[in-house]
């Protein structure tokens, strides 16, 4: 039985759907590891050992787990305690925390390499250390990380395809149900990496974008 | 004027890295209006003092009043951090590296605190940004970056921004040493405005020939302490001690 890509048409809104699918998780997921990674920072740099040790511990859980057993574990696992989250919120809330602790490493970095005088700057106009913070050195932290962030949210794109084992229709999901009807996986695994590609084009336009319009403002 | 309160008082200050003492019992007045320019080599302690007056470096001992409030009261931490946010809003600063923001405009950079801190409207800000833009002939840019101004027009940023807050004092450490020769001129001459406009200001300078046109008062210091302290007219013509002629030797001439 030869290659016969004549099947994809029938499939195409199905794919769509599922690329649609898989471009809300990632951003939905990228928003979550974004901002977790900004919280996780701060907390790491700046928070008192009683908040920090906590923190710390559970980056070092999230960093050294696999993602695969910390999605079965907020999905199946967490039911048992009597938390019982749709598929799509497990898949999000999985994959943006570990994408957080990746991004908080990042962001921390990206928070030491501020000027010192930056701090004095503010401080001397009266702004308290919390402001100085939010206002001065998170804002320019995370404008000099644009590109390490942008690499991570690639990565967190392309892991959004392990959230089918949980059963969220995305891209990855929505090709194997194609193939169980059809038997013709080759040409839709090659059908839904090639919709990966583009997703992944658009993003990389996306963060290109961002990139240059904070390259004035450093 | 004779009786008058010292507007800005530095009592017996005492700073010490570890075993280092770098200020060794200064004592300072500044009455309101005065002008007064820190002159001394590198490593004197020039700048400790001038940060300690807003305690951006904490002193070790000794005291600094502003009016009637003293800035480095003895308080629990969170009522300290309080209290020190309200008075440095009411002493200017402004550094040898500008510190602008660079992630906010010009406008931004001016309008943040006062904003933030005294509650401004967005209107009234832009107003304010304006007028203090307009002080420092720096109104064209002010929707530029940092990144888009040279190091004169930065530092006339950061005077506005430090005159925004509508401090009563104003705080100088070497604001052009780290210019180009030929934008020296158009930061002293903001300064020069400013001294005219009777701003109390404390000047750390190694420009001589700015100090002595400018200034009430010079201070010379050497090693933690001040060595000897006048009118410009005397420190600069007939200095008396030793140590402040063989400085000047070497500054007037360079
Ligand atoms: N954080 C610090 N830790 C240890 N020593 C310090 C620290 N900051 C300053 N010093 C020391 O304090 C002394 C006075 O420094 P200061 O910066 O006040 O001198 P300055 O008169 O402003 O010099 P310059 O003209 O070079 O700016 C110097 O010997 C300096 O090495
Ligand atoms: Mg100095």
């Amino acid at each position: 039985m030869g290659l016969d890509f004549t099947v994809l048409p029938g499939y195409f809104d199905a794919l769509l759907l599922g690329s649609l699918w898989t471009i809300a998780i990632m951003l939905v997921s990228a928003v979550i590891s974004f901002f977790g990674g900004i919280l996780l920072a701060v907390i790491a740099l700046y928070a008192p050992a009683i908040v920090r040790y906590p923190f710390r511990a559970f980056s070092f859980v999230f960093m050294g787990t696999p993602l695969l057993l910390q999605l079965f574990l907020i999905y199946f696992g967490l039911i048992q305690i009597g938390i019982d989250l749709p598929a799509f919120v497990a898949g999000v809330i999985g994959l943006g925390l570990h994408y957080a602790v990746y991004n908080s490493d990042i962001i921390q970095a990206g928070i030491l390499a501020v000027d010192k005088g930056q701090h004095e700057g503010a401080r001397t106009l009266g702004l308290s250390r919390g402001q100085t913070i939010r206002k001065i050195i998170v804002p320019q932290a995370v404008r000099t990380v644009i590109p390490p962030i942008g690499n991570n949210l690639i990565a967190l794109l392309k892991d959004s395809a392990l959230v089918s084992v949980i059963g969220v229709a995305e891209l990855t999901l929505t090709s194997q149900l194609a193939i169980s009807k059809t038997f013709r996986p080759f040409e839709f695994y090659i059908a839904a990496a090639a919709c990966y590609y583009v997703i992944n084009l658009g993003l990389e336009y996306g963060l290109r974008k961002i990139e240059k319009r904070v390259a004035v403002a450093r | 004027m004779t009786n008058e309160q010292p507007f800005i008082d530095v009592r017996h200050a005492q700073k010490s890295y570890g075993t280092l003492e770098v200020l060794k019992d200064i004592s300072l007045q500044v009455s309101k209006g005065q002008i007064v320019a820190i002159i001394g080599p590198s490593g004197s302690g020039k700048s400790t003092l001038l940060r300690a007056i807003n305690d951006l470096d904490p002193l070790t001992g000794g005291e600094i009043w502003l009016e009637d409030k003293q800035v480095n009261k003895d308080l629990p931490h969170r009522q300290y951090e309080k209290h020190i946010n309200k008075v440095r809003q009411e002493i200017g600063m402004v550094f040898q590296h500008f510190n602008l923001f660079p992630h906010l405009t010009v406008r931004e950079n001016i309008t943040l605190a006062p904003k933030m801190l005294k509650g401004i409207s967005d209107k009234d800000a832009d107003k304010l940004a304006e007028e203090q833009l307009a002080k420092v002939g720096m109104s064209e840019r002010i929707d530029y970056y940092p990144s888009q101004l040279s190091g004169g027009q930065k530092q006339r940023v950061a005077i506005a921004r430090a005159l925004a807050m509508k401090p009563k004092v104003m705080l100088f450490d070497e604001a052009t040493s780290a210019l180009d020769p030929e934008l020296v001129e158009e930061v002293n001459l903001v300064m020069k405005a400013l001294a005219e406009e009777h701003m109390t200001m404390i000047i750390v300078t190694h420009e001589m020939g700015f100090a002595e046109s400018v200034c009430d008062r010079v201070l010379f210091m050497d090693e933690g302490v001040v060595v000897e302290e006048g009118p410009p007219e005397i420190i600069f013509k007939n200095p008396k001690n030793e140590r402040t002629q063989n400085f000047l030797r070497k500054h007037l001439n360079g």
